[in-house]
C-alpha cells in the first residue's frame, strides 16, 4: 500500500532535523495564518499562482531562489562548523551519514535550486522587455516550467523531513549511486527531483529560444539586441543542446536503479566511467548556462553606470558565441584521472585553455568600457567590480586545473572545491545579486535600499576570500574534498579561517534580507516614478516601472544597439504620449501549470517510496489535466485600448506631478 | 480587465501586434523541442554503442534479432509516414473527412508498429533475455523501448486530433497541432530508420 514508506522514515531521533522540522512549520504556520488573516488565497491564486505573466514568473523564481539560498547556505555553514571542529581525533557534531547528505543537498540546492532559478527568473523579468516583447512565446508552457521546478524543488525539501537524501555527491556518481551501493531512497530523492525539474529547465528553454528569435520589436535585428538578451539566448541555446543529456543519464540510473539494468553497474558489462562522461557532458554546458548571463548582467549594469555604450559589442557576442560552442568540448577535464591517456587529456586540457581567451575579451571589454566613463559607485557597479577580481582570479585557477599534469595533484583536492566556489560566487552569485538590484525597480516600482546593499556587497567579498583562500592553501597540505573529519591538527587553523568567512557571508545574507525590509519600509521614498532609475539604455527602461502587464501600449521600433538611449538623446525625454490607444492581446491564466505541478510532487513522491498506484494515479492525473489544457479554447483575451489608456494616462500623470 | 474571448474579435486578427503568426512559431517552437529530443536518442545511441559488446556472456544481437520481423514493423512505420502525409496534403486542401479517414488509418499502422514491438519484447523476456540480463540487453531495450515509447504517445496525441477533428474541425487551433504532430511522426520515422541500421542491420552482421 505505502511501498517502502513507514513511519521509520521520519527522523524523529535527530535532533537537528526536528529542530528544523520545527522551524519549517512554524514558517509555514505564519505565512498560512497571514494570508487567512489579510483574506489573501483569491489574490495569490489568481495575481500569482496562475498567471502566465513573465515578470511575475520572474519574481516567483527569484523568491523561491532566495529562499533556498538560505536552505543551501545553511548545509554551507554547517558543513563549514563541522570542518572546523572535527580535526585531530575529533568527530566534529555531524556524523558521516549526515554530513555526506548534507555536501550532496548543498551541491544540488545551490546550483539546481538557487543559480538556475535566478538566471531563469531574470531572463524572465528581463528579455522580454529588452527585446520589446508582450510576453513569451508560450506563456502557458512558462507557468508549467515554473511549477515543475516548484516539484523539483518540493521534492528536496520533503527528503529532509520524511527519509533521506543522497549521500553521492551533488552529480550522483556510479556505481556509489546505484542500488548495491545506495539502497536507500536518497539517490531516488535526488532523481526524481532533478528529473521533473530538469524537464521544466528544458521547457524554458525552448520558450526563450523562440521568444528571442521570433518575438523580437520592429527594427530590433540580432546585432542589436542587448547583451543580457545575447547571454540569455547563447544560455537557451545550452539548456536545448544539454539537458536532455542530463534527462537521459538520470532515466539510465533510474532503469538501473529501478528495473535492475547494467548501464552503469561494476558487473554484467556494465561502465561506470559512461556515467561520469554522459554527467559532465551535461555538467560543464551547465555551468555556462549559469555564468553567460551573468557577464550579461555585468554588461549591462557597467555600460550604465558608466554612461558609455558597451566597449567592443560585436567582440562580446562572438566571444559568448565561442564560450557557448566551446562549452561542449571541454567536459573530459572534470576527470582528467579517469586514463582516458595522454593524447585525448591534452585535447581537452587545450580546449579548456582556449576558453580562457574569449573570457579575457570580456574582461578587456567591462575595463575599456569603465576606463574614461563616469562610472558611479552604486552596489551593482561595487558586485561588478567584485565580480571583474574575483573571477579573474577563479579563472587562472580554472587553467591551472585544466592543465592535466597539474590536475593528477589538484584532482579530489579542497583546489577544487575553491576553485569553482571562485567563480560561481564571484560569477554567478555577483551577477545575480548585481542583476537582483539593477532591475528590483522595473519588477516592483522603487529602488533598493544602497547603504544595506552595499554592506552586503563588503560582508560577501570579505567573507568569500576568507572562506575560500584558506581551501586553496589547504589543498596544497593535503586537504582532500568532502571531508567529514581529518586527522592532521596542522589543518585546522586555516578551517577555522574559512569558518570565520562564512559567517562573513551570512552577515551579507543578513544584510540583504535588511535591504528588503528597508526599502520596502521606504519603497514611497524611493519610488521609481519614471521608469527609468538608472539613466539606462535598453528598452525595459523606456516602460512604467513596474511594468504594466502588457509592458508596451505601443511596440518599440529600434533603430540601433541602445535603442532607449539614443531615443532619449534624440527627443530629450523618455516618454512622449500617444494619442491613440489599441486592444492589446493578451493570454489568460492558467490552472493547468499549477495543477500538473503538484501531481508530479505526488508522482515524484510516489516513485521514490516505490508506491507505484499513486505513481499511476499522478501520471494518469497529469495527463488529465494537460488534456483539459488542450481541449480549452478559452485561454486568451484582449484588454480594451480604454483600459490601455487609463493605465498609461495614470502613468503619464505621476511623470507631470514629479515634474 | 475584460475577460473577452478571441472569437468575439476577429477583426482584432491583423492588428499590428499580431505581426508573428502563433502558429508558425508553434511550430517552430516544436522544431526546437524535436531538436532537444534529438540530443536524448543521441545520448541513448552513445549509450547502445558504448555497451553492445558488455553481452556477459548472455546473446549478442546477432544471436537474438529477427529481422523478418522487424523489416515487417519497419515497412508499417514507413507507411504509416506515408498515410500521415496524405493526411497533411488532405488538411491543406480542407477535406476534413479525409483527414480524419487518413488520421486513422496512420494510427492503426502505428499500432501495427508498437503490437509487434511488444510482441518482440515479450518473446526476448521469455526467453531470460529480458533488459537485467546484460548491459547490452539493457542500452537495446531502452533505446528501442525509448522509441516505442514516443510511437505510443504519438498515438495518443493521433487519438486525441481525431476527436478534435470532429468537436472542433481544422481551425487554427488544431492545424498546427496536427502539422506538429506530422513533424514527431516524421522525426519517429528518421529515429527508426537509424535504429534498424545501426542497431539490427548492423547487430547481425
Amino acid at each position: 500500500m505505502f511501498g517502502k514508506l513507514s513511519l521509520e522514515a521520519i527522523p524523529y531521533h535527530e535532533p537537528i532535523l526536528v529542530m528544523t522540522a520545527l522551524v519549517m512549520a512554524l514558517g509555514g504556520l505564519v505565512v498560512v495564518g497571514a494570508l487567512t488573516y489579510f483574506k489573501k488565497w483569491k489574490w495569490l491564486w489568481t495575481e500569482w499562482i496562475t498567471s502566465v505573466d513573465h515578470k511575475k514568473l520572474g519574481i516567483m523564481y527569484f523568491l523561491v531562489a532566495l529562499v533556498m539560498l538560505l536552505r543551501g547556505f545553511a548545509d554551507a555553514i554547517m558543513m563549514r562548523t563541522q570542518q572546523a571542529l572535527a580535526a585531530g581525533g575529533s568527530e566534529g557534531y555531524l556524523p558521516p551519514e549526515h554530513y555526506d547528505q548534507i555536501f550532496t543537498a548543498h551541491g544540488v540546492i545551490m546550483i539546481f535550486f538557487v543559480a538556475m532559478p535566478m538566471v531563469i527568473g531574470l531572463m524572465n523579468l528581463v528579455v522580454p522587455l529588452q527585446i520589446g516583447a508582450r510576453d513569451v512565446a508560450f506563456p502557458f508552457m512558462n507557468n508549467l516550467s515554473f511549477w515543475l521546478f516548484v516539484a523539483g524543488v518540493a521534492l528536496t525539501m520533503i527528503s529532509l523531513l520524511i527519509g533521506e537524501y543522497g549521500k553521492t555527491g551533488w552529480l550522483a556518481y556510479s556505481p556509489l549511486s546505484g542500488i548495491k551501493y545506495s539502497p536507500g531512497v536518497g539517490v531516488d530523492y535526488w532523481i526524481w527531483g532533478l528529473q521533473i525539474s530538469g524537464i521544466g529547465t528544458t521547457l524554458t528553454g525552448i520558450n526563450f529560444f523562440v521568444t528571442i528569435l521570433k518575438m523580437r520589436t520592429k527594427g530590433m535585428k540580432l546585432f542589436r539586441m542587448p547583451i543580457f538578451t545575447w547571454t540569455s539566448l547563447c544560455a537557451n541555446i545550452l539548456i536545448i543542446a544539454s539537458f536532455p543529456i542530463l534527462t537521459a543519464t538520470i532515466a539510465l540510473l533510474t532503469l538501473d536503479r529501478y528495473l535492475g539494468m547494467h548501464f552503469f553497474t561494476n558487473d554484467m558489462g556494465g561502465n561506470m566511467m559512461m556515467y561520469v562522461n554522459l554527467i559532465w557532458a551535461w555538467g560543464h554546458p551547465e555551468v555556462y548556462i549559469l555564468i553567460l548571463p551573468a557577464f550579461g548582467v555585468f554588461s549591462e549594469v557597467i555600460a550604465t553606470f558608466a554612461k558609455k555604450r558597451l566597449f567592443g559589442y560585436n567582440t562580446m557576442v562572438w566571444a559568448t558565441a565561442c564560450i557557448t560552442i566551446l562549452s561542449f568540448v571541454v567536459w573530459l577535464h572534470h576527470f582528467f584521472t579517469m586514463g582516458a591517456g595522454a593524447n585525448v587529456n591534452a585535447f581537452f586540457g587545450i580546449a579548456t585553455m582556449i576558453i580562457a581567451i574569449p573570457t579575457g575579451v570580456k574582461i578587456f571589454n567591462w575595463l575599456f568600457t569603465m576606463y574614461r566613463g563616469r562610472l558611479e559607485f552604486t552596489s551593482p557597479v561595487l558586485w561588478t567590480l567584485g565580480f571583474i577580481i574575483t573571477f579573474t582570479i577563479g579563472g587562472m585557477t580554472g587553467v591551472m586545473l585544466a592543465v592535466p599534469g597539474a590536475n593528477f595533484v589538484l584532482h579530489n583536492s579542497l583546489f577544487v572545491i575553491a576553485h569553482f566556489h571562485n567563480v560561481i560566487i564571484g560569477g554567478v552569485v555577483f551577477g545575480m545579486l548585481a542583476g537582483l538590484t539593477y532591475w528590483f525597480p522595473k519588477a516592483f516600482g522603487f529602488t533598493l535600499d544602497e547603504k544595506w546593499g552595499k554592506r552586503s556587497f563588503w560582508c560577501w567579498i570579505i567573507g568569500f576570500y576568507l572562506a575560500f583562500m584558506p581551501l586553496y592553501i589547504l589543498s596544497f597540505m593535503g586537504a582532500v574534498r568532502r571531508m567529514q573529519s581529518y586527522a592532521n591538527a596542522d589543518w585546522q587553523p586555516l578551517m577555522i579561517v574559512a569558518w570565520v568567512g562564512a559567517v562573513l557571508i551570512l552577515c551579507g545574507i543578513v544584510c540583504t534580507v535588511i535591504q528588503f525590509i528597508v526599502s520596502i519600509r521606504d519603497r514611497e521614498k524611493n519610488a521609481d516614478i519614471t521608469g527609468d532609475p538608472w539613466d539606462a539604455r535598453t528598452l525595459e527602461w523606456s516602460t512604467s516601472s513596474p511594468a504594466p502587464f502588457y509592458n508596451f501600449a505601443h511596440l518599440p521600433n529600434v533603430g540601433s544597439v541602445d535603442a532607449f538611449w539614443e531615443a532619449k538623446k534624440e527627443k530629450g525625454m523618455a516618454a512622449d504620449k500617444p494619442t491613440q490607444y489599441e486592444d492589446i492581446h493578451m493570454p489568460k491564466n492558467t490552472v493547468a501549470g499549477p495543477i500538473i505541478g503538484l501531481i508530479s510532487i505526488v508522482f515524484g513522491f510516489a516513485l521514490v517510496w516505490h508506491i507505484w498506484w499513486l505513481a499511476g494515479v499522478g501520471a494518469i492525473g497529469m495527463f488529465v489535466a494537460f488534456l483539459m489544457r488542450v481541449f480549452n479554447d478559452d485561454i486568451d483575451y484582449y484588454v480594451p485600448a480604454a483600459e490601455v489608456e487609463r493605465i498609461e494616462r495614470e502613468h503619464h500623470k505621476r511623470l507631470e506631478m514629479q515634474a | 480587465m475584460t475577460t473577452q474571448t478571441v472569437n468575439q474579435h476577429e477583426s482584432h486578427a491583423h492588428d499590428e501586434h499580431e505581426h508573428h503568426d502563433a502558429g508558425a512559431m508553434k511550430v517552430f517552437g516544436f522544431w526546437v523541442y524535436l531538436m532537444s529530443d534529438l540530443v536524448i536518442f543521441g545520448s541513448l545511441f552513445a549509450a547502445y554503442a558504448v555497451l553492445m559488446k558488455g553481452t556477459a556472456g548472455g546473446p549478442s544481437g546477432a544471436d537474438i534479432f529477427e529481422l523478418p520481423l522487424i523489416l515487417v514493423s519497419t515497412f508499417l512505420l514507413l507507411f504509416s509516414s506515408f498515410t500521415y502525409g496524405m493526411a497533411v496534403l488532405a488538411m491543406h486542401a480542407d477535406r476534413v473527412a479525409q483527414v480524419k479517414g487518413w488520421l486513422v488509418i496512420t494510427f492503426l499502422l502505428g499500432a501495427g508498429f508498437i503490437g509487434l514491438e511488444i510482441y518482440e519484447f515479450h518473446h526476448l523476456i521469455a526467453e531470460g533475455f529480458g533488459p537485467d540480463r546484460s548491459a547490452f540487453l539493457s542500452s537495446f531495450f531502452t533505446l528501442v523501448g525509448t522509441h516505442g515509447l514516443h510511437v505510443t504517445f504519438g498515438l495518443i496525441w493521433m487519438l486525441v486530433m481525431i476527436v478534435q477533428l470532429f468537436t472542433k474541425g481544422l481551425n487554427d487551433k488544431t492545424r498546427p497541432r496536427i502539422m506538429c504532430l506530422s513533424l514527431f511522426w516524421h522525426f519517429l520515422d528518421i529515429v527508426w530508420i537509424c535504429v534498424f541500421t545501426f542497431v539490427y542491420l548492423m547487430g547481425v552482421l
